[in-house]
């Protein structure tokens, strides 16, 4: 469901599945935990292993993006596949500036 | 309008039923053939609606969450989803994009949002102490060709 990677400051979770209410707990903390251990500079949620995803997407990665301000780092997430650019386009997070 | 198929399921409302959920609703439209994006955004409404119930209407117990799905022979597919849960309070408030009553568990305020630009049509009908139903309308495109 999850593997991470920390690697010159930056804490990668590659993120695998779907992501649901039921899911989404599980990341979380799993991510939540790697990073307040490794407090890296930048937090990069790579999701091209996701393969679906509903509003709790949105959710976990607002609220990474608010525990990274936390924690002094920022967030980036990265290889978003094509049939959730809907779901993220109309969450309004493009405003953040976190999507690549 | 003739009905062509008829579904109907229920489960407890347990987290993991929600992709349990979703799944049923796929295969229950795969035969209309639908279109890769159609089949993910009627995933994505269920998914939304079954952990509305689960999150929110059984919110400080437990119960048992009740799907009816229907095919017309127009292509149209209504699945309605409902519980017994706590019912909402204010409906029109509740569809409010980004309105939320649990932000404390990072919940975005968009199923709601996403369930109306997924599906052509959201019809949410609940009563407080009752329960809620919420049903899902979107005609699946026709190709005249062969795939
Ligand atoms: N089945 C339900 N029973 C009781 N209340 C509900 C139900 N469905 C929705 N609500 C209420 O409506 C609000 C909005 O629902 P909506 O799905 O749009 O957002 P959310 O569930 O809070 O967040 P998200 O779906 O983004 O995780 C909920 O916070 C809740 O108060
Ligand atoms: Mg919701």
């Amino acid at each position: 469901m999850l593997k991470t990677e920390f690697k010159n400051n930056i804490l990668t979770a590659y993120i695998d599945g779907e992501i649901d209410h039921d899911t989404a707990a599980k990341i979380r903390s799993r991510i939540d935990g790697a990073a307040q251990s490794l407090k890296p500079g930048l937090l990069c949620l790579d999701f091209s292993g996701v393969s679906f995803m509903d509003s709790s997407g949105i959710g976990l990665v607002m609220g990474r993006y608010r525990q990274m301000k936390m924690l002094g780092g920022a967030l980036r997430v990265i290889n978003i596949p094509e049939s959730m650019y809907k779901i993220f386009a109309m969450s309004g997070i493009e405003s953040l500036g976190v999507l690549r | 309008m003739n009905i062509i198929n008829e579904m109907s399921l229920s489960f407890p409302s347990k987290s993991l039923n929600e992709s349990f959920a979703r799944s049923v609703a796929a295969a229950f439209v795969m035969n209309l053939d639908p279109t890769i994006n159609e089949l993910s955004d009627i995933k994505t409404a269920v998914s939304e609606a079954v952990t509305n119930c689960i999150v929110h209407g059984y919110r400080r117990s437990k119960g048992t969450v009740y799907i009816k799905g229907k095919i017309t022979d127009n292509n149209k597919v209504i699945i309605k989803i409902r519980d017994k849960g706590c019912g909402i309070e204010d409906v029109k408030k509740a569809m409010e994009p980004l309105f939320t009553t649990a932000p404390e568990e990072e919940r975005a305020g968009l199923g709601f949002a996403v369930m109306q630009s997924f599906c052509d049509k959201v019809k949410v009908k609940s009563e407080p102490g009752k329960g809620t139903t919420v049903t899902l309308e979107k005609t699946i495109s026709q190709t005249d060709n062969d795939r």
